[in-house]
């Protein structure tokens, strides 16, 4: 089977098993869990496989882009692509465990699969209606996974929402409405290709001006972010996990990045509105983490000023900012992922994620507590872990900016510096409200989360130590491919379409 | 231009729903107006005043310029959108019913407990 033919069961397989799911667990409760378990780590192979070919390019149907439906499959899609599959393997591993406390289990793994393929489905996509229909599939499933507890607070998140995304959702269709009406085409590499003749007028501003807004809902950016704080606390544990990990990362920077670098062109105006919305991000978003008790809540809003921190590092625009960007995308994955589910494991051990009526943890549950401290480590950017260096590559393109931006580049490196302080704040706080001082009587019979669950903890903490300790590699094998994508505009449109 | 125009407004009462009002159905309809609005112009996109379905009845007589016709393509678009909307709306409207049970009103002031 040729490699080409594997791309579209990335979408196939996961959207077959989120329907077939209901129907088998009809039989057998159990074969729900089975099927999961089996597609994701199906897709995990899948992805492996694919690390060392080249650009991948799949016609449905055997029409010939621009005029056919394509999938294309480069460094960028790659990266995601195996993102998604080890996060999203490792989650279902979790949820195993994890929704022993709900009902209907079937039907959480049938959201969960439909989720991952609308994530593929964006990420393989090479044309842009096709990018928002599979957001909306794994937008939709998200409105309803967020709602899963069916609680008077997660009801009330997931309408929020539903409410916000349905809005941005709305401006991406109205800018690919404007973007079909001035291109003529929606193939992304024909639309590359009539932009570079046409040249950037007004009418491609108010579209990227839609495409931001849409796409910066969907990404959490600050000033649409107002849904992100409520949706992924009240989420079940793995679902946050999903959201804050992937759904983000997939949705928005991902449609940020191949649009903006791709397809429009990325050029200074673009340079300066990412750079103040990532600023924006970064800072509020921690400032206004540092004031929460609630476990999740306090990681969502990190999960912002990490967003923040990305897009600072596309924004910046250099070569450095971009790997920096890319790799922090990589790294937050990971430790955003394992902060989440160890929030889920606490949770499921003491019944509350009200800092306050936790404590001294470590005693009770060392595998949790140790991972736990890991992530933190890894977010805050101490040494050895993963987020140190990416966040190092972004300070220090943040300082090389200095030849576009002039003094400004200072002022921006110090509030990045600041920022990665005020993170050590907010997890230091984390750390000794939840697993560090007395514990309460309250929870003197607390013990480990089941193995299943632990197991999961273990891996994706030493996924972020490998990321600290074999950083040159990764940001090789998977980051390096990415920014090649990113880098020329010219480059995609002939991989795809064949000429300029 | 003024069909353009008066999308633009329908899409700014539907806007106009969404912030200030106070019933939650009242939110959804707002929701529901904007996508008609987006639907609107992504057919607006493809009309051509006068122009022809595109279906060639026979091949000599396909005497008739492409360029009369209207495109077909913002017509299937618009049809996998309604699909979509449809979708959002119908979980929308549940969500509502079920706060509906759990507060025993639609008023978004008295449902409000997530905040800070």
């Amino acid at each position: 089977m040729k490699s080409e033919h594997l791309l579209p069961l990335f979408i196939a397989l996961p959207l077959g098993a989120g329907f077939l799911i209901p129907l088998i667990s009809l039989i057998r409760e159990w074969l729900a869990d089975v099927i999961a378990i089996i597609t994701v780590s199906i897709l995990v192979v899948f992805a492996m496989c694919r690390l060392s070919d080249g650009v991948i390019i799949y016609d449905v149907g055997g029409w010939t882009p621009p005029f056919g439906i394509n999938l294309v499959e480069d460094g960028l899609s790659g990266l995601f692509h195996i993102i998604i599959a080890i996060v999203s393997f490792l989650i279902v591993i979790y949820s195993i465990g994890y929704m022993k406390r709900y009902t209907a289990r079937s039907k959480y793994f049938c959201l969960l699969m439909l989720m991952i393929a609308g994530m593929n489905g964006v990420i393989a996509s090479g044309d842009l209606f096709n990018i928002f229909v599979f957001l909306e599939i794994a937008s939709i499933s998200s409105y309803a996974l967020v709602a899963f507890g069916i609680d008077r607070e997660e009801l009330e998140a997931s309408f929020k929402y539903l409410v916000l995304g349905g809005l941005g959702s709305s401006f991406i269709l109205f800018g690919i409405a404007f973007m079909y009406s001035i291109t003529g085409t929606l193939n992304l590499a024909d639309i590359a290709r009539v932009l570079q003749r046409s040249g950037n007028s007004h009418m491609v501003q108010f579209i990227s001006a839609m495409f931001i807004m849409g796409f910066g809902t969907k990404a959490a950016l600050i000033p649409f972010h107002a849904w992100l704080p409520d949706a992924h606390p009240s989420a079940p544990a793995p679902i946050s996990a999903m959201l804050s990990g992937l759904l983000i990362k997939a949705l928005g920077v991902y449609c940020i990045i191949r649009i903006f670098f791709n397809v429009i062109g990325f050029n200074m105006s673009f340079s300066v509105v990412f750079i103040i919305l990532g600023v924006l991000s970064m800072v509020i978003g921690a400032l206004l983490a540092i004031g929460q008790h609630d476990f999740k809540r306090m990681l969502a809003y990190s999960s912002i000023s990490q967003m923040g921190y990305i897009i600072f590092g596309l924004g910046l625009g250099n070569p450095l900012g971009i790997i920096g960007a890319l790799f922090h995308l990589l790294n937050h994955a990971f430790f955003k992922s394992l902060l989440f589910l160890c929030s889920g494991a606490v949770e499921y051990a003491t019944g509350t994620r009200d800092l306050r009526q936790l404590g001294g943890l470590w005693k009770k549950m060392p595998i949790t507590s140790a991972t736990c401290s890991i992530a933190s480590m890894s977010i805050s950017g101490i040494p050895p872990l993963g987020g140190f260096f990416s966040k190092l590559l972004i300070i220090i393109a943040a300082v090389q900016a200095y030849d576009t931006l002039g003094p400004t580049a200072y002022f921006l490196a110090s509030v990045t510096v600041f920022v990665s302080f005020l993170t050590i704040v907010y997890f230091v706080k984390l750390q000794k409200m939840a697993l560090f001082g007395a514990l309460p009587e309250k929870l003197e019979k607390v013990h480990e989360v089941p193995a299943s669950m632990w197991s999961v903890l273990i891996v994706l903490a030493a996924f972020c130590i490998a990321f600290g300790v074999m950083f040159p590699w990764f940001i090789g094998t998977l980051v390096e491919p990415a920014y090649q994508v990113m880098l020329e505009t010219s480059e995609y449109i002939i991989k795809v379409l064949g000429s300029l | 231009m003024v069909p353009y125009i008066l999308c633009m407004i329908l899409f700014l009462i539907g806007v106009y729903g969404i912030i200030a009002k106070k019933n939650l159905i009242k939110i959804v309809i707002g929701m529901v107006i904007i996508e008609y609005a987006v639907n609107l112009i992504l057919i607006l996109v493809g009309y051509r005043s006068g122009g022809a379905a595109p279906i060639i009845t026979s091949i000599e007589g396909a005497s008739r310029e492409a360029s009369t016709f209207v495109d077909p393509l913002p017509q299937a678009l618009i049809v996998t959108s309604i699909v979509i909307g449809l979708s959002v709306t119908v979980l929308a409207i549940v969500l509502c019913l079920r706060l509906y049970e759990k507060y025993g009103t639609l008023d978004i002031l008295h449902i409000r407990r997530l905040r800070g």
